[in-house]
């Protein structure tokens, strides 16, 4: 038998009829995520043509993007301030209704950003096929998943067939050795990954991230890392189950019970890359040697170390334009720059361990006047959570605002945004111009350099915050 | 669909690398439960001022710009969120084709399913349209080749079956129905 990478077999596991030369593959979805803003066009063509939703028992929706996270506009107290948000919650309910999908509404407990909900109910599983009308479903691959993100053509196509044609993508291993260093987390891994291969640089490619610092990530960083996959253009990234992995899903909503459950983690365990197994291109980084990261520009690629310079790249249009945008000089050094905002929130960096990293540094300390903090978890269960191990006090009590769950400020398109010409240090994944809001400037990081900016009143390393706090925290 | 044979304009440039799919079409714009209208919205923040009057110096304020249905633009065009507005709002503001050296796997996906065609050439010819904002380009479908007005021909990579459907008007969801039995089977498998 032929050496296989991890990707290569989930593939072969979905094909109902593989590719020819004039035909993509029929390839199986397993778990079809919906939400409410890639949906309704998607219910409009099903409904146009007559047909039905082929599995709604392999179809789970939520509300996350257009939804408030004010608690008086979720609780109904108040109206949804944004009117066409609140057209859009309303006709995913109704379609849900009538196709007859699961649907966790405004009211359920167990409602959140579409990607942090599908691993916490267990319903993400190692080895399945995955996708969701949102580029960040390369979230669920931290399972050893093949996810990825379509478009709502595509979302109709898999509501009515439960199948999508696709053409096989190429294979990316990215081999991190050594261990992240004491105050460097996830996020500014995959930072720096971005950083080294460029956003384009996994175009075409399904990426498997391995090697021993990858290894020893929980699986909360482990979907960091992989959530920012499409930040480097890549379709999906993957990392095999371990377990690290068995022991997250064991007893969640979704995951195998009793005998079915033992079947289950004997074939996961064979979800791994062969010895010898060819990708088609490889990377390596040493995580020993990483820093704290910071963007500067306006996509994830323009990243730096938090001590590092602005780069000056001359007679590039484009990185002026980027500068000039962001209001930054070239040789310019970000530590110590003033900020008004930061956003600790996103299906990037939104689980408890982010909350908790966050609340390590901003324990018994406050945030800087001037600045606006939010702190919006990323379902209602890591809301729940949160609020018993007393997390929510330490924000709240340092000023920043707690909220309900939802994509929030990432986005903005759901009336939190960042002001016009404002900073924000946000734990997001997109710095693109006006993604945070129109003329909003991003610079993002993780939740530990978000929160130490959040006390400081501008950019500053959070290592000096971890050190001095790490006795008072448990973890 | 409408069948995409083959598609002749004048181009407009937008040289910028990594145009991402939020300046296409910003997120605040996605709440509609409709495709109509997204045209309008289409780079809206690079388009129109504070006040919500179109900026005239940007290119696709400009008489010039109107009526051409070939968008030229820099490197990694696309790149982002997977919104299917951004080919939306490209095809109503009039668009049938996006050309660049690098173009994002999930807006060139989005694209071919609406009849916007995503045609990726070489770097030369591709300098050669940056630099000449308003060449009159002939893109055929059917034999994936674009032809210049120096008379030069390029051919570009298209998914044959992709190609097959937007030459034919074929939609792809047809497609898929048909593969009810292997599908159903496949289900029986794996159940
Ligand atoms: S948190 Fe941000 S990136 Fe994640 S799904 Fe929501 S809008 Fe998309």
């Amino acid at each position: 038998m032929n050496a296989k990478t991890l990707f290569e077999k989930v593939w072969e596991q979905h094909e109902v009829v593989p590719e020819t030369a004039d035909t993509p593959a029929v390839l199986y979805i397993d778990l079809h995520l919906i939400h409410e803003v890639t949906s309704p066009q998607a219910f409009s063509l099903l409904r146009s043509k007559g047909l039905k939703v082929r599995r709604t028992d392999r179809t789970l929706a939520t509300m996350d993007h257009s939804t408030p996270t004010d608690p008086d506009e979720v609780s109904g107290r108040v109206p949804i301030k944004v009117e066409s948000a609140a057209r859009q919650v309303k006709e995913l309910e109704k379609n849900c209704r009538e196709f007859g999908i699961e649907l966790l509404g405004l009211d359920s407990d167990h409602r959140g950003i579409v990607h942090v909900i599908g691993p916490e109910l267990g319903a993400t599983q190692p080895g399945k096929t995955i996708v969701c009308g949102d580029s960040h479903t390369a979230t669920h691959g931290a399972f050893g998943a093949l996810a990825f993100g379509i478009g709502t053509t595509e979302v109709g196509h898999v509501l009515a067939t439960q199948c999508l044609l696709q053409r096989r993508p190429k294979t990316l291993a990215i081999n991190v050795s050594g261990r992240l260093p004491e105050g460097v987390t996830a996020k500014d891994l995959i930072l720096a990954i971005i950083g080294k291969i460029g956003v384009s640089g996994g175009t075409g490619h399904v990426i498997e991230y391995r090697g021993t610092a990858i290894e020893a990530l929980s699986m909360d960083e482990r979907m960091t890392v992989c959530n920012m996959s499409i930040e480097a253009g890549a379709r999906a990234g993957m990392v095999a189950p371990d377990e690290t992995t068995f022991e997250y899903l064991k007893g969640r909503r979704f995951a195998p019970k009793g005998a079915d459950w033992d079947r289950a983690v004997e074939r996961w365990c064979t979800l791994r890359t062969d010895p010898g197994a060819k990708f088609d291109r490889e990377v390596d980084i040493d995580a020993n040697a990483l820093e704290p990261m910071i963007t500067y520009g306006t996509h994830p690629g323009m990243v730096i170390p938090i001590s590092g310079i602005v780069p000056d790249a001359a007679n590039d249009p484009v990185h002026a334009k980027a500068l000039d945008y962001m209001g930054l000089n070239a040789g310019e050094r970000l530590l110590g720059k003033p900020i008004n905002v930061v956003f600790i929130g996103s299906c990037t960096n939104a689980r408890l361990s982010d909350l908790e990293l966050a609340a390590r540094v901003l324990k018994g300390r406050k945030v800087a006047r001037g600045v606006r903090m939010l702190v919006v978890p990323g379902s209602q269960q890591v809301k729940r959570e949160a609020e018993a191990r007393g997390l929510a006090k330490i924000f709240v009590e340092a000023g920043a605002e707690w909220r309900e769950s939802g994509c929030s400020m990432c986005i903005g398109m759901n009336g939190d945004v960042v002001g016009k010409g404002e900073y924000a240090v946000s734990t997001s994944n997109r710095n693109f111009e006006g993604r945070q809001g129109k003329g909003s400037r991003t610079f993002l990081a993780s939740p530990a350099t978000a929160a130490a900016a959040a006390i400081a009143g501008h950019v500053t390393d959070p290592r000096e915050f971890l050190a001095e706090f790490k006795s008072v925290v448990h973890s | 669909m409408e069948p995409v044979r083959s598609i002749e304009s004048r181009t407009v440039v937008l040289p910028f690398t990594n145009i991402d799919t939020d300046q296409i079409i910003p997120a605040r714009f996605l709440t509609t439960t409709t495709k109509e209208g997204l045209g309008q919205r289409a780079f809206a923040d690079w388009r129109y001022d504070a006040s919500g009057a179109p900026k005239p110096d940007f290119i696709l304020n400009k008489p010039e710009a109107q009526g051409c249905s070939i968008l030229v633009a820099g490197r990694n065009f696309g790149c982002g969120s997977s919104r299917e507005h951004a080919p939306w709002a490209l095809l109503d503001f009039g668009f049938r084709a996006v050309i660049s050296t690098e173009i994002a796997d999930i807006f060139r996906n989005n694209s071919l399913k609406n009849g916007l065609v995503p045609v990726v050439i070489d770097e030369r010819s591709h300098e050669w349209l940056l630099n000449n904002p308003g060449a009159n380009v002939r893109i055929d479908v059917e034999n994936a080749t674009v032809h210049l007005p120096t008379g030069e021909s390029v051919k570009f990579p298209i998914e044959a079956f992709a190609r097959y459907c937007l030459v034919n008007g074929i939609d792809e969801l047809g497609f898929l129905l048909k593969q009810d039995e292997a599908i159903s089977r496949y289900e029986q498998e794996h159940a």
